[in-house]
């Protein structure tokens, strides 16, 4: 177990020095590591403030979002439950896209991910206060999906006003997904929400073990249950917010990752935190690089690899786990 | 010394009484059967004992903090949920959790108490295997296991012999009684009036959400009572190998019925 984190944390820390690497100005490796200690130069500038904020979003978004899958996953005692189940994603994706249309996308630089955040902090609010203080894990879930549908329909009614086919467009491309300039401020922005939302999730991990037995005998073991639904509710809508704020909707992760991982931990899913958050990350950063490698005069979209790679290896799941019932 | 203490423990679902202004003591050394037909409120006497259902009236396990609750008293649910196919021995080893504090592993004396559980049900040579590959009576087995090694002074159990083979039934009954003989106390809801008979120390007999009689298991078991509570006739002897119960026949409408 242990040395599956320990590799796991490896892969991440490969991936990580990867993604420094990996670019299209195309730069030798050792210079590349010298300027990014030193600053120096144009390959200073490149690489502290374009391959750096890059590789940090994408460790940290695909470490959040892993973690807030596996959690998610454990709460609802459910193999195919993802971080976008309570309505965050949508909500949040909801803002940047009026961010977009109004404007002050363009006017303002960081307009876009703080309207993405007041999104998220909105959806979640909504949400809870629709699932009440006492419910269970059904209501929660019957919110998420009343404020997924709200916020998806309200976007679809945003690009049908859009004033012309590029502000559609742009609309359009931003929600696919990506890490590509993204800048230190960004960096700044969602690296505190992502950190938060990570620490909280991973205190959950007593409570989400003693679910395994059901709701009623996880309270008996001392388990507050209100408390661990609010801790993975704000946790996760701490990083999937921030994630869609500077990233984009980027699918798949917070479903493929806690599924892939978990035979690994002993089906454990206190223990699955922490191997979800690393294989999140590694997931995150080779699938950012392999947007750079694969078709780099496309600008192939993160959030389209992510489901492109997630969709096949969730179909196989499936695949192995009828034969296992059969 | 009493472990539970309800006084006037009321359920309502919507404008339906459930449980109706429930009363009893439980002390240490009593396995106390808990006894009536379908829908009498046996589950939610024992859900609203615990604090996990909203309730009038007190109860003393309820009014306790959720930590300290959980080294008083340890629930064993009818549903046998085990959501991951997680190994016997780690499902098991969730009962130590009360006995942690916040971020410590299970340590040796843990562990030990886990395999010593594990040897007394049956069940060691389980130890390593997923959990959700186990057949219905041994999951059942194995969740009665994890509610045994929370090691409480007091044990909740709904149903716990639905589904076993008879000589589990028996082990599982002689278990709780064992529990009592050494001080602790068990209340056990149980459709198995025989088995409720033999084991409990105490019969408490609900009906349409009401303690309609609460004593020694003889005393409460009468044919009058069996006709009027359960809607049965019942062969019950005093044998060699002590009192024996076997329903008969179905005699028609209960009291309860409405």
């Amino acid at each position: 177990m242990s040395r599956a984190l320990a590799l796991l944390g490896l892969l991440v820390a490969g991936l990580f020095a990867a993604s420094l690497l990996v670019g299209p100005a195309g730069l030798p490796p050792g210079a590349s590591l010298r300027a990014l200690v030193s600053g120096e130069g144009a390959t200073g500038l490149v690489m502290r403030e374009i391959r750096l904020p890059r590789a940090i979003l994408g460790a940290a978004i695909g470490a959040g979002l892993g973690m807030a899958g596996a959690a998610m996953q454990g709460y609802l005692r459910n193999p195919l439950a993802e971080p976008g189940l309570i309505g965050v994603s949508g909500s949040a994706a909801l803002g940047a896209v009026l961010a977009l249309h109004t404007g002050l996308a363009a006017a303002f630089a960081l307009a876009l991910p703080l309207m993405a955040l007041a999104g998220a902090g909105l959806g979640v609010g909504l949400v809870m206060a629709l699932a009440g203080p006492r419910g269970g894990s059904l209501t929660l879930i019957l919110a998420g999906i009343a404020i997924s549908a709200l916020a998806g329909a309200l976007t679809s009614l945003v690009l049908n006003l859009s004033p012309n086919p590029w502000a559609a467009g742009e609309i359009v491309f931003w929600m696919m997904g990506s890490l590509a300039d993204r800048s230190m401020s960004h960096v700044a922005l969602a690296l505190p929400f992502l950190l938060a939302g990570i620490a909280l999730l991973a205190t959950l991990g007593r409570g989400l073990d003693a679910l395994t037995l059901g709701e009623d005998a996880a309270a008996s073991l001392g388990i507050r249950m209100a408390r661990l639904r609010l801790g993975v509710v704000i946790g996760t809508a701490l990083v999937v917010g921030a994630g869609t704020a500077v990233a984009g909707a980027i699918g798949f992760v917070g479903l493929v990752v806690p599924h892939v991982l978990r035979p690994l931990v002993g089906a454990a899913p206190g223990r699955l935190l922490w191997a979800s958050a690393l294989g999140g990350a590694a997931m995150l950063l080779a699938a950012d690089i392999a947007v750079r490698v694969v078709l780099p005069e496309q600008d192939l979209k993160l959030g389209v690899l992510t489901a492109l790679v997630g969709a096949p290896v969730f179909l196989h799941l499936i695949y192995r786990m009828r034969r296992a019932l059969a | 010394m009493s472990l539970l203490s309800l006084s006037g423990l009321s359920v309502r679902r919507g404008a339906r009484v459930v449980l109706n202004e429930a009363t009893l003591d439980i002390g240490a050394g009593e396995c106390v059967g808990l006894i009536g037909p379908n829908g009498a409120g046996k589950t939610t006497l024992m859900r609203a004992a615990l604090g996990l259902l909203p309730h009038l009236g007190t109860s003393s396990l309820a009014r306790m903090p959720a930590a300290a609750r959980a080294r008083a008293a340890a629930w064993l649910p009818q549903t046998r949920d085990i959501a991951w196919p997680v190994s016997v021995e780690r499902l098991v080893t969730l009962g130590r959790l009360p006995h942690l504090r916040p971020g410590q592993a299970p340590g040796p004396d843990d562990r030990a108490a886990v395999a010593q559980v594990l040897e007394r049900l049956d069940l060691a040579g389980f130890a390593d295997r997923p959990a959700t590959d186990l057949s219905g009576g041994e999951q059942a087995r194995v969740l009665i296991a994890r509610a045994l090694v929370q090691d409480t002074p007091l044990i909740l159990a709904d149903e716990p012999v639905a589904g076993l083979d008879p000589a589990h039934q028996l082990t599982t009954m002689q278990t709780f009684r064992a529990l009592a003989d050494d001080g602790k106390a068990a209340l056990v809801a149980l459709h198995d009036l025989g088995l409720a008979l033999r084991y409990c120390t105490r019969l408490v007999m609900l009906q349409a959400g009401r303690v309609v009689a609460d004593g020694p298991p003889r005393k409460v078991l009468t044919a009058g009572r069996v006709a009027q509570v359960f809607g049965i006739t019942a062969l019950m002897l005093d044998s060699a190998e002590g009192p024996v119960f076997q329903p008969l026949a179905v005699t028609g409408a209960t009291e309860g019925d409405s």
